[in-house]
């Protein structure tokens, strides 16, 4: 099955990524992390974000756009990046999941991916 | 062949092999709902043909393979949903499971367990769904043993289902570093469902007919596959002790009987000695859980019946234990009917006098404690008023019966007075 990893970050991590002094150890953690679920040779796809401050929410409403800066939630935990995994099961996402660096400073939530829709159309 | 024969032995396959046909259908699919419809239609079948065809030789092979059928049929009707890779998966699992015997039934029970103790499943549902899936019990049961209402513990079911269906949670006994965690779930299942065949004192109600045995069946069944396991142990020691004791809790004539006044010659030796025997091998560890607590509580009763006295002062100590293992309104008003017997009515009382309102309402333990105590101090308008309580919250004819008894005397006690 495959899996989303949804990885959440604190502020003082966001704000790591760019301090000289610990950028490196924050990056190294990250890359360690992804190179391992490479070569598990687990990864469908995957993607880092930019920090929340980066982020703009569009609304319709009454057919009339809102656009607001920030997130759509203004929580703690901010969405950092994201991984789609294939496992055989819920328990090996959730060991991958446990493995990352985000699950000790913030949280990591785990989604199974739906099956393609019926009537979809490819290509 | 007539419908009755049929119906017997249907109903004799319901209650002796439903969890493992269950677990036996949901292995392949992870969709507990879905095969338990399969399962009640696989019954449904049998009772419309088995009259005119025949019993079956092996009728839990004959329900199992209708159940399998009925499920993968409405699988490949899934495939135009476009749910392709399940299905696709199921059907190979079929076909390399073809050759397998009619009766080879490996018990895929503890996996099921294991799926519904998993930390991905909501807390509050992992028992409940245990006691559903694996023996079989009916959500407004099981939500009358968690008091809650049985439109909120449907729902708490269906959600963990759609859970573990949807999230693909591995159906599987967890490793060895996970197992602890997810134990105390399972033991505490085998427990909850031992006790709703013990409140059942007269068997009446068939729903629970044969449950203690499934219970010790599968608290046997996790002892052999985590030996080293003292809790699991405790556990085993635990329904044995009680076992034991069943033929003694009633009179011939069904009249209930308490534990104090119980004849001791009416205990089963043999559980007995089983049940110490679990219980020293599981003590060894020197790891210890609320289950050996409560084994050893039962040990020092059945001791009684060597001894001709019971240890007050060891109950007390044992209780104490129990309460900071796992302070329950069980444990705590137990507790308070142990240092009663020790140390006097007004002690017992007070301890009662301190349990937070809410829990106690309506639990019929407290209240018939409180009204023996009560009727021990002489106060008898208040015992007569928690007697009231006690006998409004029996679900249990003989224990009525037996608590109006006692009603009776203590205000006979009282007129001696005037």
């Amino acid at each position: 099955m495959q899996y989303m990893l949804i990885f959440k970050e604190m502020q003082a991590q966001f704000d790591e990524r760019n301090d000289p002094a610990k950028a490196g150890a924050y990056w190294g953690a990250w890359s360690t992390y992804i190179a391992a679920m490479n070569e598990a040779g687990v990864v469908v796809s995957g993607n880092g974000l930019q920090g929340p401050h980066t982020a703009t929410t569009v609304r319709v409403r009454d057919g009339k756009r809102h656009v607001e800066d920030g997130p759509f939630a203004d929580t703690k935990e901010q969405l950092g990046g994201y991984v789609i995994i294939e496992t055989p099961n819920l328990d090996t996402a959730l060991d991958w999941a446990a493995r990352s660096p985000s699950a000790v400073y913030a949280s990591v939530e785990v989604r199974p991916v739906m099956p393609p829709m019926s009537g979809a159309q490819t290509g | 062949m007539n419908d009755g024969d049929a119906r017997r032995v249907a109903a004799t396959a319901a209650r002796t092999s439903y969890g493992r046909l269950l677990a036996m259908v949901a292995a392949r699919s992870r969709d507990i709902a879905a095969a338990e419809d399969a399962l009640a239609e696989a019954f449904r079948t049998a009772l419309e043909v088995w009259p005119e065809r025949g019993i079956p030789d092996k009728p839990d092979a004959w329900l199992l393979t209708a159940a399998r059928h009925r499920l993968s049929h409405a699988y490949r009707h899934d495939l135009t949903r476009g749910a392709a890779q399940p299905v696709l998966e199921l059907l190979a699992d079929e076909r390399q499971s073809r050759g397998e015997a009619a009766d080879d039934f490996p018990d895929e029970r503890l996996k099921l367990m294991f799926i519904c103790a998993h930390p991905a499943i909501d807390e509050a549902a992992r028992t409940p769904l245990m006691l559903q899936t694996i023996l079989g019990l009916d959500a407004a049961l099981i939500a009358s043993a968690f008091l809650i209402a049985p439109s909120a513990m449907g729902q708490r079911l269906s959600r963990a289902k759609a859970k573990i269906r949807d999230a693909g949670i591995a159906f599987a006994v967890p490793g060895r570093d996970e197992l602890p965690d997810r134990l105390s779930a399972v033991l505490f299942a085998v427990y909850a469902a031992y006790g709703a065949a013990w409140e059942d004192l007269n068997g009446a109600d068939p729903k629970r007919q044969g449950l203690a045995e499934e219970a010790i069946y599968l608290a046997r069944l996790l002892v052999s596959l985590m030996p080293e396991e003292p809790e699991a142990r405790g556990l085993l020691a635990l329904l044995l002790y009680c076992e034991a004791r069943v033929l003694a809790r009633r009179t011939p004539d069904g009249a209930f009987v308490p534990l104090a006044e119980q004849d001791a010659k009416l205990w089963s030796r043999a559980l007995i000695i089983e049940a110490e025997n679990h219980l020293t091998l599981a003590a060894r560890r020197g790891v210890f859980g609320r289950f050996q607590t409560e084994a050893a509580i039962q040990s020092v009763h059945v001791q009684r019946g060597v001894t001709g006295v019971a240890n007050h002062q060891a109950l007390m100590a044992l209780y104490d234990l129990l309460v900071s293992q796992e302070p329950s309104t069980g444990a705590l008003v137990s507790r308070a009917a142990a240092y009663a017997e020790a140390l006097g009515p007004e002690r017992g009382l007070a301890l009662l006098d301190e349990l937070r309102p809410e829990p106690i309402q309506t639990y019929q333990p407290y209240w018939a404690a409180r009204a023996h105590l009560l009727a021990e101090l002489g106060r008898s308008q208040q015992a007569a008023h928690a007697f009231d309580r006690a006998i409004a919250l029996t679900e249990d004819q003989a224990v009525r019966n037996f608590l109006l008894e006692k009603k009776r005397a203590c205000s006979g006690c009282d007129w001696s007075h005037v």
